[in-house]
């Protein structure tokens, strides 16, 4: 059964119309990656499925359940949006995590602030603020960054401040993980790390949407590829089929471009 | 003499730090009212702060002070609505400095908070957090840290900017340092104490250099 479910998204800044009938869905455990050009839209699905911009058509379903419907007020209510945004991780391109905590503190923000909405919080907050440390430190552990958890963000490289971002978004275990062109901002030494580590995430069957311009990272990880072109899906499959062996004109043409470059 | 000098320019000190003091006062949470006005989406309640800024900003702060010390008792049936005496100018003259530099202020304000990146509400967004919690826990300290430079700039002009109350009479440094030059010694009593009310300024503003750098300092530990 697939987790997320997107049914004919639509989307318009304007008068221009930046997504067009996005459908696709999304099994547990599985890495889909969305490639193509810039303003193709790659990025605006993603910030749709992590409400920060609102489609004009279609819905948005997890686990079977309707967490946003254009055609349906009451699934846009700005008091459930905050709550629906927690199935959803997010990685910026540009990392953006908050420079006055430390890569600790970063990961482990969001849980704590959580964590006092919780009935018992008063009575046993000692021992929820520990076992919220000890996550964040196995998360830091887990991206090979023990050793940085006293670190603020301008100390630490690109790639170092990207692996704390991916920190920050699993500690709060969302269903589906989005990265967002994860590496575009790094120096090209630094990408390496950054892969290994979603390809390790992949290897854990972390469920992952996963926009990028690293083709043959797509190849390895990715269990289906979808080629976004002004704002629609051109082609989507396994990335034997997408990318060796596209059927389409304009995936050829994309993926021929990458080959020179 | 000496000690008589002193004592005048000291009570006169102590009148500039109380204006000084009660404009801070007024004027920091002021400006962020007016900030938050001009960066409002309502198109009316942001062209009313811009248009209060512009004038006020616009205008010589002296010609601002003597427009609401007279101007009311002008145009009002029972005459000046001011106390009488001093009590009456200090009033006069802590309204008209909070409203300039509350305009001032808003505006290190908004370019402070624009100064955050989006990102940073985006990334708190997508962590769950709330419009208060965002506020408070990211945007906030980093805004502090961007105004800084820019408020030490301000505070210590309004330091200095105390002596121009001087046109309505109030009784400050300069005004009590001036007053020397009335009496009976003549230009050459004037010398000293007019060294000695700059030196008031000059040590008051040292210190405010310290604590800034202090300030600045202590939020070095992040970029």
């Amino acid at each position: 059964m697939s987790i997320l479910e997107v049914q004919n998204i639509e989307k318009h800044f304007g008068a221009t119309r930046v997504l067009e009938d996005i459908s696709f869905t999304l099994a547990q455990g599985q890495a889909l990656a969305i490639i193509g050009s810039s303003g193709s839209g790659k990025t605006t699905l993603l910030r749709c499925l992590n409400f920060l911009e609102r489609p004009d058509q279609g819905r948005i379903l997890v686990k079977g359940e309707t967490l946003f419907d254009a055609a349906d007020p009451a699934t846009q209510r700005e008091a459930d949006v905050r709550k629906k945004r927690l199935h959803f991780g997010l990685v910026f391109q540009s990392f953006n995590l908050f420079p006055q905590y430390t890569a600790l503190q970063n990961v482990t923000l969001a849980r704590e602030l959580l964590a006092r909405e919780a009935p018992d919080y008063k009575a046993n907050r000692r021992e929820i603020h520990a076992r919220i440390e000890a996550q964040g430190r196995a998360l830091l552990e887990q991206m090979g960054l023990s050793d940085r958890a006293g670190h603020y963000p301008h100390q630490l490289s690109g790639g170092q401040q990207q692996r704390v971002a991916i920190a920050r978004a699993l500690a709060l275990e969302p269903d589906i993980l989005c990265f967002d062109e994860p590496t575009s901002a790094l120096d090209p030494e630094l990408t390496g790390e950054v892969l290994r580590v979603i390809r390790g995430l992949a290897e854990r069957r972390t469920t992952m949407v996963i926009v990028t311009h690293e083709m043959a990272f797509a190849r390895d990880v990715a269990d289906q590829v979808i080629f976004m072109d002004g704002g629609v899906i051109v082609e989507q499959g396994p990335p034997g089929e997408v990318l060796e062996h596209p059927r389409e004109e304009r995936t050829r043409q994309f993926l021929s471009r990458y080959a020179q470059s | 003499m000496f000690l008589t000098v002193i004592g005048a320019l000291n009570e006169g000190f102590l009148q500039t730090l109380r204006l000084f003091a009660v404009t801070l006062l007024g004027a920091i949470p002021l400006g962020l009212v007016i900030s938050f006005g001009s960066m409002s989406r309502l198109t009316p309640l942001r062209w009313l702060a811009r248009t209060v800024v512009w004038i006020i900003r616009g205008t010589p702060l002296m010609l601002q002070l003597i427009v609401i010390f007279y101007v009311p008792g002008m145009v009002l049936e029972g005459g000046s609505p001011w106390p009488g005496g001093e009590s009456g100018r200090f009033l006069a003259s802590a309204i008209a400095f909070i409203i300039n530099y509350a305009c001032y202020f808003s505006e290190i304000y908004r370019g402070g908070i624009q100064g955050v990146p989006a990102g940073q509400q985006e990334a708190g967004l997508v962590l769950g957090m709330t419009k208060s919690q965002i506020f408070f826990r990211v945007t906030l300290l980093q805004m502090i840290k961007r105004i800084v430079p820019p408020m030490a700039n301000e505070i210590i002009t309004l330091v200095k900017d105390t002596s121009i109350a001087r046109i309505i009479s109030l009784q400050e440094v300069i005004w009590a340092g001036y007053a020397f030059m009335k009496g009976s010694h003549g230009y050459s009593g004037l010398w000293w104490p007019l060294l000695f009310t700059g030196l008031y300024y000059l040590i008051f503003n040292g210190g405010l250099t310290l604590l800034f750098a202090w300030v600045e300092k202590k939020l070095d530990y992040f970029k």
